[in-house]
């Protein structure tokens, strides 16, 4: 067996039995937003990573998914699971009236773009009694498994696992075919790929598309796994960057880079908000900042590259 | 300027306040001595940031710009709150008190030294980055790094120096604003976003663009507030960011932009 195909395993194998070795309900709840964030990353990576296009506004994917369903089960009080395909939907749609204009611009003026159609959404939801405005929407309180409404995260860890495998299956897939071929191109110089024949607008907006759907899964399992969403919790700002950085430090236009990002990252901070977030001193995010600059700082293009060039000068040693 | 994108540049904003604050409480000075102070230790701080995280994030790609400088972003304001406790600070109002009354318009005088210092502020910039040698040679770095190392110019040595001044302004802003506005570690986020929105409508890299972008989004803003409802201002503000780049897509006075 080969060494990556060894790393793969060993890691395969340690996600499928994080929660029977974690007891404690809070290590099994890291364990769960660890997933969450590295769907939401794997999702974004589509775009943000593969093709280079930054998209700072990704939370409007997230939030659709995470409110559509709630939004159901508010006004019908049936089961909100049926909403998620739709949600998906609805966020590829959404994907695709954003970026038939957005897509005409390149680098910083895309991401400023994209920032600020998320910005107008958490506002437009802020301000529509309709959507629960400022005070969200809340999910399903009784447990019903079928509702994916239950007390213990360890049930909910296995669903988005399953889901996690899933979309990797699929990027890797993508990243194999047309589309990936495509989308790596359109990143290492767009002029070149549209001289060659590459239809760029075109495989952009479906790879936007693709994202969007992905990004919007991860919104409907946050809000069901939290059972409460507002504005801010699922169309901020905060979100978007979250899946940039998840993305970016574990190695963007990768298959595990944002795994490896969400598995480090997100540990760091709630190990961080438990051991120093007491008083509400903000120390937590203090170091939190300070991990992401170092990290940035020696390895600027994510953390698989270090992994290529300790496993590159292994090699050469050997 | 940089081609950076400084998502902690409201940070930068939100340290010349706390330098004001701090040069008044300890040795009771006004904005003569608090204001040049900040642009000194902003000129600092940016140099430092530069050197010490910039010039590496910049060898990889563009999105690790976003996770660094949001780090700092996270660190810089973190740390004030850690410092200073989240409490909303003022200084005295007296300190640079009263109105103006000028044919039926209230002036208020901090507000209005503000503004001239920020047009006079922005007036040097754009001299410093037109008419000087080492705004040439910046300009020359933002667009060819190589190019420009190979014409004899230091290229770390320019952009720290950019760097520097991005910053120092910042600190300027920041000085003057703490004079009327309130004081608080998160305050850098409301003004990085239309700081943001201000330089993408302009065009990036244009002083001139900024200049007219910065009172356009200020009108409408107001306008929205006042004919309709203040809820509706940053909305108005976003739409019609988004509606100016899909007709121009380089921003109103950027220049078009080939390649990738």
């Amino acid at each position: 067996m080969t060494k990556p195909r060894l790393a793969l395993l060993t890691g395969a194998i340690i996600f499928a039995i994080y929660p029977l070795i974690v007891s404690s309900t809070f290590g099994q709840r890291v364990g769960v937003l660890v997933l969450l964030a590295a769907l939401s990353g794997i999702a974004w990576n589509v775009i943000g990573g593969y093709a280079e296009q930054v998209s700072i506004g990704h939370a409007v994917f997230y939030g659709i998914g995470a409110y559509l369903p709630l939004l159901y089960y508010t006004r019908t009080q049936s089961n909100p699971v049926v909403m998620i395909p739709l949600a998906m939907a609805l966020a590829a749609l959404v994907a695709l009236a954003i970026g038939i204009p957005t897509f005409r611009l390149r680098g910083h003026y895309f991401s400023m773009a994209t920032l600020a159609l998320g910005q107008l959404f958490v506002l437009g939801v802020t301000i529509a009694p309709a959507l629960g405005g400022a005070s969200g929407l809340s999910g399903p309180v009784e447990q019903n498994p079928w509702e994916l409404s239950m007390r213990s995260p360890v049930p909910y860890y296995y669903v988005f696992l399953v889901a996690l495998a899933l979309m990797l299956a699929l990027v890797a897939w993508l990243e194999r075919h047309r589309v990936g071929f495509y989308l790596r191109a359109i990143q290492s110089s767009e002029r070149a790929a549209r001289s060659l024949g590459v239809p760029v607008y075109r495989y952009k907006l479906i790879a936007l598309m693709i994202s969007a759907a992905l990004t919007a899964l991860a919104g409907s399992f946050y809000a069901l796994f939290v059972g409460f969403v507002n504005p801010d919790s699922v169309f901020g700002l905060l979100v978007s960057v979250q899946m940039v950085i998840v993305a970016t430090l574990g190695g963007a236009g990768t298959l595990y880079g944002p795994l490896l990002g969400a598995a480090i990252l997100v540990p760091t901070q709630e190990w961080a908000n438990a051991t120093f977030g007491g008083g509400g001193t903000g120390l937590s995010y203090v170091i939190y900042g300070a991990v992401i600059m170092v990290l940035t700082r020696f390895e600027p293009g994510g953390l698989l590259g270090l992994w290529k060039r300790l496993r590159f000068r292994a090699a050469a040693s050997a | 300027m940089m081609n950076v994108l400084n998502f902690a540049h409201g940070e930068f904003v939100t340290l010349g306040m706390f330098t004001a604050l701090l040069a008044f409480s300890f040795w009771h000075t006004g904005p003569l001595v608090f204001v040049p102070l900040a642009a000194v230790v902003l000129f600092v701080v940016g140099q430092v940031v530069y050197y010490a995280l910039i010039r590496d994030v910049m060898r990889g790609p563009m999105f690790a710009q976003v996770l660094a400088t949001f780090g700092l972003l996270l660190f810089i304001r973190y740390m004030l709150f850690w410092i200073f406790s989240p409490n909303y600070r003022t200084l005295p109002s007296t300190l640079l008190g009263g109105t103006a009354h000028v044919d039926g318009l209230y002036l208020n005088y901090p507000k209005v030294i503000a503004a001239v210092v920020a047009v006079v502020l922005t007036a040097a910039v754009y001299y410093l980055l037109v008419r000087t040698q080492i705004g040439s040679q910046m300009l020359a770095v933002a667009e060819d790094r190589e190019a420009a190392r190979l014409m004899g110019i230091d290229p770390d040595r320019v952009q720290a120096l950019a760097w520097g001044i991005s910053a120092a302004c910042a600190g300027v802003a920041g000085a003057l604003l703490a004079t009327f506005y309130y004081i608080s570690p998160d305050v850098g986020g409301t003004f990085v976003l239309f700081a943001f929105v201000a330089v993408t409508l302009g065009g990036f890299g244009s002083v001139p663009g900024a200049m007219l972008a910065g009172p356009i989004i200020g009108l409408v803003q107001v306008a929205t507030a006042y004919y309709t409802s203040p809820e509706f201002a940053e909305i108005a503000v976003f739409t019609l960011f988004v509606l100016v780049l899909w007709v121009r897509p380089q921003g109103l006075l950027g220049r078009s932009i080939g390649g990738s």
